[in-house]
């Protein structure tokens, strides 16, 4: 597995998550600057981190998604490469076309910072194959617009086609009402491309991958990439 | 010459900051303040003829300056 972090001017968890792939993986990945063109050959998976990149100026992820480097990055998932988006990374995703509708501002307003429960959706995908379907795993938020949109006719073709990867759930299980805690459509914490070779979720999986910081729930969703190149 | 771009909300998108400030105006006492939505204005100097610039500003428009997902955009010039 050769893997690539992409270093937006105002990212921020970039060093969390080399840190997780490297754990997962065994090899550092290698940090890429917005304004390089080419991604290094042999590439297996590209890496969106958190932050604010830009600023969060004009819109979160609007600037990033058009930095000279995504248009390697959009080759790459032409091509059925792996990219990953966390944070402000799947703001990037939705911002760069990879993919479907937009984060607008949590509901309530309020910047949200704690742990939070999720329901995997489905563990046929290089993303979560370690995870079992149907479990609830808790991981750490962080973020002041995670509330995902889209319109009817799109929600209804990612629903129709199997394309959320994450819900909101409690740590019972139980989907959506007070565990959702932004607003997102039918409690979407994360999603897929069509291919699902892309996944872009608001949750930060690469800070739950060592026990002294609360739990490992984030680990598997690095290995289950690891083992897929 | 001086172009004008305003991006707004699509109707029926949520909008929490203008519903925030739909409520402090009436906390405030403003009177006859139905309904607020907040978008974002755009001062652009342009040149060229004015069909080309509308023309320019409808890429820029439809490239960054709006998300056509939950926005539209009016070009003044």
């Amino acid at each position: 597995m050769k893997s690539a972090v992409i270093v937006f001017p105002g990212s921020n968890r970039e060093g969390d998550m080399a840190n997780a792939l490297e754990q997962a993986t065994g090899a550092r990945p290698a940090m890429l600057w917005h304004a390089d063109h080419e991604l290094p050959a042999g590439t297996d998976l590209v890496v969106l981190p958190g932050g604010f990149s830009y600023g969060d100026y004009l819109r979160c992820g609007a600037i990033a998604g058009r930095a000279p480097i995504m248009d390697a990055v959009r080759a790459h998932a032409a091509r059925g490469g792996l990219v990953l988006g966390v944070c402000n990374g799947f703001q990037i995703l939705c911002e760069s076309g990879l993919l479907p509708g937009v984060l607008m501002r949590n509901a309530n307003l309020r910047f949200v910072c704690k742990m939070q429960h999720l329901r995997v959706e489905r563990n046929d995908t290089a993303f979560t194959r370690n995870y079992a379907k149907g479990q609830i795993i808790e991981v750490c938020i962080a973020h002041g617009e995670g509330n995902y949109e889209a319109d009817d006719a799109t929600i209804e073709r990612i629903e129709g086609e199997g394309l959320v990867a994450f819900r909101y759930a409690n740590a019972t299980g139980v989907i959506g009402g007070a565990a959702n805690p932004n607003g997102s459509r039918n409690d979407i914490a994360g999603i897929f491309s069509d291919k699902r070779n892309v996944l872009g979720l608001m949750p930060h999986p690469e800070n739950l991958i060592d026990p002294l910081v609360g739990g490992i729930d984030g680990r598997a969703l690095f290995e289950s990439l690891a083992r897929a190149a | 010459m001086k172009a004008r771009v305003v991006v707004t909300l699509k109707n029926g998108v949520l909008d929490p900051q203008g519903k925030a400030i739909e409520g402090a105006l009436k906390s405030l006492g403003v009177s006859g303040v139905d309904s607020v939505r907040q978008g974002k204005v755009f001062d652009i100097e342009v040149t060229g003829d004015a069909t080309t610039a509308k023309a320019q500003l409808t890429a820029a428009c439809e490239k960054l300056l709006a998300n056509t997902v939950i926005e539209n955009y009016h070009i003044d010039i």
